[in-house]
């Protein structure tokens, strides 16, 4: 194969990016990664996703990529091996609805547990959506080593990355996440070279998050 | 086989279809009655899993489940079509969607896929040889599944909008749904159709709503042929189609509906 120009418009912290890096790492493909400066977007960001006008990007051979699920799929299908994606039409079916519940509910809820919860009565409201979301999380995953079965994919990565965010969660959300069958998938995950380069230190993430919260407006 | 219902039953169709948002909050189950739920669950997935065909549970004005219809029709598969109550939602769709208990649902061969855009994917792939709804370049596809994201993310939300408020929020609404519009005008540019030739993915994802501009139109008091008349043009082109132009409602019916919904939810 040619040699061909990868570059990762990345952020450290994204969870969305997380899931492109740890999908490029999977796949053994080199790349670049250049750190955007989300209060100062970059002209090329802004011209490679002039819709949304986030991270991450991929540039492939110079041609953008958005949407870290959608970046995922084309990763899949650009680099076949090893597949993050089953090869049956349901399971694939299967596993697209569930990265999607993880970006519509799960992310959402997570969200909530730190950034927009102004009272007791709305963080508890927040604090129930999220344990809800985690459990049917949990349901899915059942007796399986991963959310897809026996090996890694779309599933697994496109939840991982939220775990950096766990110790956010708990602190701001007031909560302890305990879950014996999530806890034992995090470790399997994260004895994937990909998910612990790609992850940050909960720490780091945790002060990263008590900053955002000053600018929004929290403990002040 | 299309569901059309027929004049006179609208009325009815109207109020059984009407949907409340699912406030079913999750409570306490004793954990012997979980064992007993879970075991009855399973065995219906088994005997669901025996049957054979295809099956969607849907209701008739919605944009998400005429997707699919498209998509099946595109496809020459034949299904059966279940009309939903959603005032008074079936156990098969409970079953089949328990996460968020919506329609479309597509059941084939007793298993269940949800989501419209997933379920329109998943007939692409399971009846490939008739006319693709996704390219086959890497890149086109992903450009594709953008487009129809963008779509969900924002064309229905923003048009609910427009029916249901009022004052300067309608006009806030209002002029995000001409720019989104425009964004989507100016992807198709002078293409055919979205994916160039060929009708696919992203067509399917749009061309639901426009049966809806009529209402979005009236309420919000703009004409979308004067924001966006490239975009009207291609609304005409895909409903040449005969897999749209026998899923589609005329926008009169639809502008019924969304009469009942605005008294349902007081915007009237």
């Amino acid at each position: 194969m040619s040699r061909s120009n990868v570059v990762l418009l990345d952020h450290w912290v994204s969870p969305y990016a997380m899931r492109v890096r740890i999908a490029l790492w999977e796949k053994g493909v080199e790349f670049e990664s250049r750190q955007q400066d989300l209060g100062n977007k970059s002209e090329l960001l802004l011209r490679s996703n002039p819709i949304y006008k986030k991270a991450p990007v991929l540039l492939h051979d110079d041609k953008p990529l958005c949407e870290s699920l959608i970046i995922v799929e084309y990763i899949d299908e650009v680099w076949p091996s090893p597949p993050l994606l089953p090869s049956s039409s349901y399971e694939r079916a299967t596993a697209r609805f569930w990265a999607d519940f993880i970006d519509k509910k799960f992310a959402e809820a997570a969200i909530k547990t730190w950034r927009s919860a102004r009272s007791a009565e709305e963080l508890e409201a927040a604090r129930n959506e999220f344990f809800e979301t985690l459990k049917q999380l949990e349901e899915f995953l059942g007796e399986k080593d991963y959310f897809g079965g026996e090996t890694f994919g779309l599933v697994d990565l496109a939840l991982i990355p939220f775990w950096s965010w766990f110790s956010a969660y708990e602190k701001f959300g007031g909560f302890k996440i305990e879950s014996p069958k999530l806890s034992a998938w995090i470790q399997r995950c994260m004895e994937r070279e990909s998910v612990a380069k790609a992850l940050p230190a909960q720490e780091k993430v945790l002060e990263f998050v008590c900053m955002l919260r000053k600018i929004f407006g929290f403990d002040q | 086989m299309t569901f059309k219902p027929k004049n006179g039953t609208l009325q009815k169709q109207l109020a059984a279809s009407f949907s409340l948002i699912n406030t079913s909050a999750s409570r306490p189950f004793h954990q012997t009655t979980c064992v007993h739920i879970s075991q009855r669950l399973k065995r219906e997935k088994r005997r669901m899993a025996e049957e054979k065909g295809v099956k969607l549970l849907d209701l008739w004005s919605s944009p998400f489940g005429q997707r699919c219809r498209i998509a099946l029709a595109e496809k020459e598969v034949e299904y059966e079509y279940k009309e939903e109550n959603l005032s008074d939602k079936s156990e098969l769709l409970l079953k089949s969607n328990p996460i968020y208990k919506k329609i479309p649902v597509l059941i084939h061969d007793g298993k269940p896929v949800c989501e419209s855009l997933i379920i329109v994917q998943y007939i692409d792939e399971v009846w490939p040889s008739k006319t693709p709804i996704l390219p086959s370049d890497p890149y086109a596809r992903a450009q594709a599944r953008f487009w129809a994201d963008y779509v969900d993310k924002k064309v229905y939300e923003c048009g609910t909008r427009l029916w249901k408020l009022k004052g300067e929020a309608l006009q806030e609404a209002k002029e995000e749904f001409i720019l989104i519009l425009k964004t989507l005008e100016a992807e198709l540019g002078d293409k055919k159709y979205f994916g160039g030739e060929t009708f696919g993915l992203v067509d399917i994802a749009l061309v639901p709503f426009t049966s809806w501009f009529y209402s979005y139109e009236t309420y919000a008091g703009f004409s979308i042929e004067q924001e966006c008349s490239k975009l009207v043009s291609w609304a005409k082109r895909c409903k040449e189609r005969a897999s749209v132009a026998k899923t589609l409602y005329e926008p009169k019916k639809i502008h019924e509906f969304v009469g009942y919904l605005r008294k349902k939810y007081g915007a009237e």
